[in-house]
């Protein structure tokens, strides 16, 4: 069972320009693993040295950004879809 | 004119790796915003008090400090707003010296958000793109509208479906394309942040906002240059990004640092609404931690971002600077409407109640001594939100066009006139 991830723009020079990425995984951080095993460099854009999501990163599961939920522990599953996006200003 | 001396590059606010001057405002490593960076030791040999004040008066008169490389394409009129001195307030708040920075009245648009897009499409121009959009509250979509038309550029604007209608028809009037989310701010941004980079537009909160945030610094350099060139001891401003704040004590550093005022102790502080206080929150918690808030519900609607993505930095320049943050309720906040208009004739919208009811509570709980300068930041005009205090006002009564029924009003009604 793979899930669907959405790459943002600035990441997609890791994923062969690839907007969408399918990988397995039951968790936000199985995903983020699994995403650095096909795609190397990955992680480290997204995790941070203690392997926590980077403050300016925001991760999603459908609607859902992942602090709301249950962080990298978050669980997936067939039929969601996970998106990275960077935070952004505005107002 | 030349002015790529003095703009020398894009740099991420995290890990310091540079980036050259394109449509990009990510890093591509730890996705840290990027920032614009100048050649300080250029600008202080090239400007002085004496050359700003021989310019025309707008934002434009301190364009050193600004990421273009070129004269400036947009917003020739916007900025240099009144300084008011608020003595009337200040009797009402017990303060001495307490002044007004009144961007409700700025050109075109009667908010700050002229600034950051009069920067945003100067630069969208230089880098030839021709279709500008951003993610908005309603403020910054008034602005990317009207500032697009002046000058023929393209322009889509995305918004909450629940906006105030004034701030949607100040943006359908000048003939751009505006699309309403059924979702909050949060949700729109992250939308156009999944659109930005797809079309080749230039979203001036996304790509273009490395430029676009430059442009509320000169709020700050104005408000040097109005107090006589010195630096007020407080500042308050409202939050919704942090952007803003983080912004203004950027300008009051390098204002300090080029020369321009003498280094003396400043202070800023934030003010939120309490239905969408991320940022205060954390500041009351004493953690650096921004913790989301997945519903803002306030009628501060250009205030109400639940994921404010310079929060992390607000809450460092007030510490930094030895500021704290405060947040009021959809009460108090019309009620410091109500007492801004009663004592300064001064109509702000919903931001600038929160920022007049927060600097209240940080007088009267003595963070802000009563005896020094402080100036709050009013960043929109009131008719924009309009519907937020409508139900609080007394309706005019009706008589009839006759002398008689009018001492009879007087009578009842006025006798306090």
């Amino acid at each position: 069972m793979t899930i669907p991830v959405r790459i943002p723009t600035p990441l997609r020079k890791l994923t062969d320009n690839q907007e969408i990425v399918q990988v397995e995984g039951g968790t936000v951080r199985e995903i983020i693993d699994h995403l650095e095993l096909t795609y190397p460099g990955l992680k480290e854009r997204i995790c941070d040295e203690q392997d926590n999501i980077r403050r300016f990163v925001n991760v999603f599961v459908n609607d859902e950004d992942v602090r709301f939920l249950q962080d990298a522990e978050t669980p997936v599953k067939v039929g969601d879809e996970v998106s990275i996006v960077p935070a952004i200003a505005g107002g | 004119m030349d002015k790529s001396q003095f703009f020398s590059h894009l740099q991420c606010r995290e890990c310091g790796r540079r980036y050259t001057k394109e449509a990009i405002h990510v890093c591509e490593f730890d996705f840290g915003p990027l920032e614009a960076a100048y050649d300080y030791e250029a600008i202080s040999s090239a400007l002085t008090r004496e050359k700003i004040l021989s310019r025309p008066k707008s934002m434009w008169r301190y364009h050193e400090f600004l990421p273009i490389e070129s004269d400036p394409a947009v917003g020739l009129y916007t900025g240099f707003t009144p300084l008011i001195r608020a003595r009337r307030l200040g009797e009402k708040l017990g303060v001495k010296e307490i002044y007004l920075k009144n961007d409700a009245f700025n050109h075109p648009t009667l908010s700050f958000k002229d600034r950051v897009v009069s920067v945003a499409l100067s630069r969208a121009k230089e880098l030839g793109i021709d279709t500008v959009a951003c993610a908005s509250t309603g403020n910054l979509a008034n602005a990317v509208a009207a500032h697009a038309a002046s000058v023929g550029l393209k322009s889509v604007v995305l918004i909450p479906s629940n906006l105030e209608p004034s701030k949607v028809l100040n943006s359908l009037v000048y003939g751009t394309k505006v699309v309403a989310i059924d979702g909050g701010y949060d949700q729109v941004n992250r939308l156009c942040s999944e659109i930005a980079g797809k079309y080749g537009w230039g979203f001036v909160n996304v790509n273009l906002r490395p430029y676009y945030a430059e442009g509320s610094k000169t709020m700050g350099f104005e408000i040097i240059e109005q107090l006589g060139w010195r630096l007020p001891r407080h500042t308050v401003v409202c939050m919704a990004s942090g952007a803003l704040l983080t912004k203004i004590r950027k300008s009051y550093k390098e204002f300090s640092e080029t020369g321009l005022v003498s280094r003396d102790d400043y202070t800023v502080h934030g003010a939120q609404a309490s239905g969408c206080s991320p940022i205060t929150t954390a500041i009351k918690n004493n953690t650096e931690v921004v913790r989301p808030v997945a519903r803002p519900q306030t009628i501060a609607k250009s205030l109400a971002i639940g994921t404010p993505a310079d929060g992390y930095y607000a809450i460092r320049a007030m510490k930094e600077t030895g500021g704290t943050a405060e947040d009021c309720t959809d009460a108090e906040i019309i009620d410091a409407i109500q007492l801004l208009a009663e004592t300064e004739g001064v109509f702000a919208e919903t931001a600038g109640g929160v920022t007049l009811a927060c600097a209240k509570k940080l007088i009267e709980s003595g963070r802000i001594p009563r005896d020094e300068s402080i100036v709050l930041c009013i960043t929109g005009y009131g008719l924009k939100t309009q519907e937020a205090i409508v139900d609080h006002m007394n309706q005019p009564p009706v008589i009839r066009p006759a002398l008689r029924d009018f001492e009879a009003l007087l009578d009842e009604q006025f006798q306090t006139l």
